[in-house]
């Protein structure tokens, strides 16, 4: 019973689908009594039919879209998004309380930047932002460049940077917020620890990387230790450096607005927990989507000056 | 070619390995004339570079000492010019930038480094590249502005391992013209490392077969060629004469290729 159907699958295979044929033609013939030899002969005979069928292929050439037609779908999706949850929370299909929508949405924004302190919370989010990346930046990469002066320096602070590297610092964010107050310096704070890290190893892994064959060249010229490192290490190690910093501003902002969540008078996350504190969805959509806003804007520019700054280290 | 310029004296050098003891040196002992065009010939492994790391200072050796002009100069860096195979010019410096770091280690003003350097760029084949960086340059290129790199730097003595190793066969006879060219203009001493026995003949006064495990020199073949020499004394039988010999003692020193391989 099942012989006649193994054949008619392969003759099916054959003419249309040779790389099916393999699979499902064992499949069939594991319930055969003797499949084993059942199963090879239906290979060595399928295998020179594959072979003298087998399809041409071509390479895989993906059309590229006008720019045009991309922004098109991209603008239609978010219309879309929106209108969906406009018309579903007019309707009853999502719930208002939970979800809001688009034109309470709307209605609120614009009353936050009339009425409201935007600018004050924006500011404040801003500032905190901008220098905890900074001090982290900076304080960070110092630090990763300081271990090129001593092997055993280096040695010796590697296992706590890993394990502060491990450590959730978002975890530690109530006790900094203890310290520092509920003011700025506490946002600051935490952001800091969190791009501080990040500017450490990544920068001691360019400390790492630096051309060995290239120190010794500069010793063979009389190179002092100074020398070497102005002239060398900080050179190679700039790109590691500014790799960093795309990473670094969405870290700052995370640690920015934590910091806020916990404790503070002002600024977009301390917004976001109000809002939801009082069941203002509307209100907690607006502070996001002013966040995102400043988010952008912050990349763009971070990845503006990466560029710039590449520019002049390549040449 | 009066006085002794460089003498490496009873240098040894030995490593401690998980194996024991490796003898990376033994008692060479290399004597230099000044303004001489000197070459090292070995088998991989005979220690050439060690030798070279060893009079730049780079490391210590286990015995003997390094001379230059008669004073001891074991384990000082900065005496004597040191061009390693990779050009390791710096990408982020201009090729003048990168010609005058020798100068500039040196303390020399960046300007007045910049001045001595550019005439001289211009003259060996870079004008036109001055403020170029070294990702826009060809290997050849790159590997002339590592040599001048080597000759601004103000020392008498210079060495060279293998400079024009990773070239094309065609650049590397250029290159070696160049460097003769050079040579015969800045008057310096060379102490060249090559792996080529032609290249080694064609460019020195003296060259300097060494053997390996322990590193050690085995012969030493003065080159009577006259100078200038031109790519034509490389068919002359004087000079077939003398590859023939020094691929003899290179020969008489190679382990059978399946005694290498275990």
């Amino acid at each position: 019973m099942t012989i006649p159907q193994t054949s008619a699958q392969i003759e099916i295979s054959d003419s249309s689908w040779p790389h099916l044929s393999r699979p499902s033609t064992s499949l069939i013939s594991e319930d055969v009594d003797g499949r084993d030899q059942r199963g090879h002969d239906d290979l060595d005979r399928s295998s020179p039919t594959n072979l003298g069928t087998k399809a041409v292929r071509r390479l895989p050439v993906q059309k590229d879209w006008p720019t045009f037609a991309i922004v098109t779908v991209q603008v239609g999706i978010l219309v879309g998004i929106i209108a969906f949850w406009e018309i579903g929370a007019d309707t009853g299909f999502i719930d208002q309380f939970f979800w809001s929508h688009p034109s309470a949405i709307y209605h609120t924004l614009t009353i936050f930047f009339t009425t409201g302190d935007a600018f004050t919370d924006i500011a404040f989010t801003f500032r905190s932002t901008i220098l905890g990346f900074l001090l982290g930046t900076f304080a960070g990469s110092a630090l990763g460049l300081s271990f090129w002066w001593s092997k055993n320096y280096a040695a010796i602070a590697q296992p706590y940077i890993i394990c502060f590297e491990s450590l959730p610092k978002l975890a530690l964010a109530p006790l900094i917020v203890l310290v520092f107050g509920i003011g700025i310096a506490s946002k600051v704070a935490v952001a800091t620890a969190l791009t501080l890290v990040v500017s450490t190893l990544t920068t001691f892994a360019g400390v790492k990387a630096v051309d060995p064959d290239s120190e010794r060249l500069f010793y063979s010229l009389g190179a002092s230790r100074l020398q070497v490192f102005r002239k060398l290490v900080i050179p190679s190690c700039l790109p590691w450096i500014i790799s960093v910093l795309r990473v670094n501003i969405g870290l700052a902002l995370t640690g920015a607005i934590v910091g806020e969540f916990i404790a503070s008078q002002h600024g977009l996350g301390r917004a976001i927990i109000y809002a939801g504190q009082t069941y203002d969805i509307a209100l907690v959509w607006v502070a996001v989507s002013v966040l995102s806003a400043l988010a952008i804007v912050m990349y763009v520019t971070v990845s503006w000056i990466e560029r710039m700054l590449h520019k002049g280290v390549k040449g | 070619m009066s006085s002794t310029k460089l003498l490496i004296d009873d240098v040894s050098m030995k490593f401690a390995t998980a194996a024991g003891a490796f003898h990376a040196l033994d008692q060479v002992s290399l004597s230099v004339a000044r303004g001489c065009f000197v070459s090292l010939i070995g088998p991989s492994g005979c220690g050439k570079s060690t030798i070279f790391n060893i009079v730049a200072g780079l490391q210590e050796p286990s015995a003997g000492r390094i001379l230059i002009d008669g004073v001891d100069a074991t384990g000082t860096i900065g005496r004597v010019g040191y061009m390693l195979q990779k050009d390791l010019l710096l990408p982020w410096r201009t090729l003048t930038d990168n010609i005058i770091l020798g100068m500039e280690i040196q303390g020399v003003p960046r300007a007045e480094a910049r001045a001595r350097a550019l005439p001289l760029l211009r003259r060996y084949g870079l004008a036109g590249f001055e403020n170029s960086y070294p990702r826009a340059l060809s290997g050849g290129m790159r590997q002339r502005a590592a040599l001048l790199r080597t000759l601004l730097f103000d020392t008498d003595v210079i060495l060279l391992d293998e400079p024009f190793g990773a070239l094309d066969a065609q650049t590397k006879l250029r290159m070696q013209e160049w460097l003769l060219a050079l040579w015969g203009d800045f008057g310096k001493t060379v102490v060249f490392v090559t792996h080529d026995v032609e290249e080694a003949i064609f460019l020195s006064d003296e060259v300097h077969v060494m053997g390996t495990r322990p590193g050690r020199i085995i012969a030493t073949i003065p080159v009577a060629l006259a100078r200038p020499r031109l790519r034509a004394c490389t068919a002359t039988p004087d000079f077939m004469a003398l590859k023939e010999r020094c691929l003899d003692l290179l020969h008489s020193q190679a382990v059978s290729p399946i005694e290498e391989a275990a």
